[in-house]
């Protein structure tokens, strides 16, 4: 079973590079963008069938490693 | 004292701050390697600064949930003295053992350079040696140095008189102008609840000999050594 993750920033949460991203995005001529956020996206390959076992040895390990609760936010997709 | 500084792959000033402590201290301290997971018996331990795991992931993210680490969190509880710098700050809030993360400078650039600091606090054992609103000067190095935490935790901090070092300017001033890294309420360092645990991104560890150009950083040092004497 794969488990897409996607970590983002917390709403109200500055982040630099997002603001950097848009910048450089106004300046190819890409108006019109408004807030960029910058994220991480992670696959993992689990060894489970069971998805809602999968879900929440997901759940626990984007708690402990893969964000950062305190500003950061994260969502789940499992696939197969 | 007895003193150990942690050695992750990666860390590069974990012999800066064993030189500043053979210093102070007169006796040279444990370099524990990260595999290790038991500590001796500790006055204080030290997690440096450098690059710990190549900050995969976030910085100090991986170092925080090495072997070590958990001695390292065992020994905090019992009340050993834990002194994170730079990376190692990274690390303590990553482990929990301090509050808010440490976030990619608002700038987006590597500053390396010397920063003014005032003493937040001259209550704890790390900051004793100091006077409490003393300007000092203090290198800084970092790229991940942007002290964010929620205001409400913020407002602990300070009502818990636990901030140990913020950013100003020559004169003591704390202004924006004078924040390199875009930290919240221009914090440096911040001490834990107990107040036994100081994480701070400044290196104390590279100021601490006239030959290095100034000694506004062994204060931290001596005021351990005389904390446990």
């Amino acid at each position: 079973m794969k488990a897409k993750v996607h970590v983002t920033l917390k709403q109200g949460v500055l982040d630099p590079q997002g603001k950097a991203v848009h910048h450089a995005l106004t300046a190819l001529g890409f108006t019109g963008v408004g807030e960029v956020r910058q994220g991480k996206y992670i696959e993992l390959d689990i060894a489970e069938t069971d998805a809602a076992k999968a879900k929440l040895a997901v759940e626990d390990m984007c708690k402990k490693l893969l964000a950062n609760t305190v500003i950061e936010n994260y969502a789940i997709d499992l696939e197969g | 004292m007895k003193a150990a500084v942690i050695v992750f792959p990666g860390s590069n000033c974990d012999r800066d701050a064993a030189v500043a402590l053979e210093h102070v201290t007169g006796r040279k301290p444990l370099m524990i390697w990260h595999r290790n997971d038991a500590l001796p018996d500790l006055d204080l331990i030290v997690v440096p600064g450098g690059f710990s795991y190549g900050d995969y992931l976030r910085s100090g993210a991986m170092a925080a949930n090495s072997p070590i680490m958990a001695a390292v969190k065992a020994k905090a509880a019992k009340g050993v003295r834990v002194l994170g710098i730079c990376n190692g700050f990274q690390v303590l809030t990553e482990t929990g053992l301090l509050p808010g993360v440490l976030m990619r400078n608002r700038d987006l650039k590597f500053i390396c350079r010397d920063a003014w600091l005032k003493v937040g606090t001259a209550r704890s054992d790390f900051t004793a040696g100091y006077a409490t609103g003393r300007t000092i000067r203090i290198p800084v190095a970092h790229h991940d140095g942007n002290y964010f935490a929620e205001p409400a935790v913020l407002d602990q901090l300070e009502d818990d008189d636990r901030i140990a070092f913020r950013y100003c300017d020559e004169t003591g001033a704390i202004t924006a102008a004078a924040n390199p890294n875009g930290s919240q309420r221009n914090i440096a360092g911040v001490l834990n609840e107990s107040r036994t645990v100081l994480g701070m991104m400044p290196h104390p560890e590279r100021l601490a000999d006239p030959l290095l150009g100034g000694t506004d950083g062994a204060p931290t040092f001596q005021s351990l050594l005389e904390a446990v004497a």
